[in-house]
């Protein structure tokens, strides 16, 4: 399946770019094993999951949260507006 | 359009006024407005959003707050991104409702909830250079109050 990934805030910075488009031989992942296998595929701030959130599609997602092809997933850090 | 997220300012009195407008059922306005502050060294900010996500968010954090208070007659809310100085107005949310309770706190609870659910990111100017500000847990006791 194909994932549209991206990164925000300090997340974006750390990792070094905004997102990437990705592969992966498989028909769904969950919100933490995608972690994962960004994590060990280059995006090493993944690694810290203290304090990190997700989104698929657009909606907050938790580590357990179902991800199928052609979804948009981000990862970024706790949110600070308001 | 109860939703905005914009670079540009906003005039409170008159988002206040056209949650009025035209209406005779509406017995209270509750505002906030959220102001950029001069902590310690802290010159400017800038807010990052993720566009798309944040629009959603806003919306559906107005739509849980209608479904807790039914008797909401109008909700606005503006939040501002981009670089913003100290002094600069960030946030505004405007509850109309039949009556003062009702208002008062679906006003506090869209901000609690702004505060921990939408995908805003604060980063601080200051002499020695810019830092993302931290998230603090007081802002989720407060959502998790509701």
């Amino acid at each position: 399946m194909k994932l549209h990934i991206r990164y925000f805030a300090s997340l974006r910075e750390s990792i070094g770019r905004a997102g990437e488009d990705i592969e992966l031989p498989c028909e769904q992942i969950s919100v933490a094993a995608l972690r994962e296998h960004l994590a060990a595929h280059g995006a090493d701030a993944l690694g810290d999951t203290d304090k990190l959130r997700a989104a698929v599609n657009q909606v907050m997602a938790g580590p357990q949260t179902a991800i199928g092809d052609g979804d948009e997933v981000a990862f970024f850090p706790p949110v600070t507006g308001g | 359009m109860s939703v905005s997220v914009q670079t540009g300012d906003f005039d409170a009195g008159r988002e206040c006024a056209d949650l009025l407008a035209g209406r005779d059922d509406v017995g209270a306005v509750a505002s906030f407005i959220g102001v950029v502050r001069g902590d310690g060294d802290v010159a400017a900010m800038t807010l990052e959003h993720y566009p798309g996500m944040t629009e959603k968010a806003l919306e559906a954090i107005v739509a849980e707050a209608r479904s807790r208070w039914p008797a909401l007659v109008r909700v606005r809310v503006i939040h501002r991104v981009g670089r913003l100085a100290v002094g600069d107005q960030i946030v505004f949310v405007g509850v109309a409702g039949g009556h003062r309770g009702e208002a008062f706190a679906a006003c506090e609870f869209i901000m609690d909830y702004l505060k921990t659910r939408a995908p805003f990111w604060k980063q601080e100017e200051t002499a020695e250079g810019v830092r993302w500000v931290e998230a603090r847990g007081s802002d989720d006791e407060a959502a998790a109050r509701w």
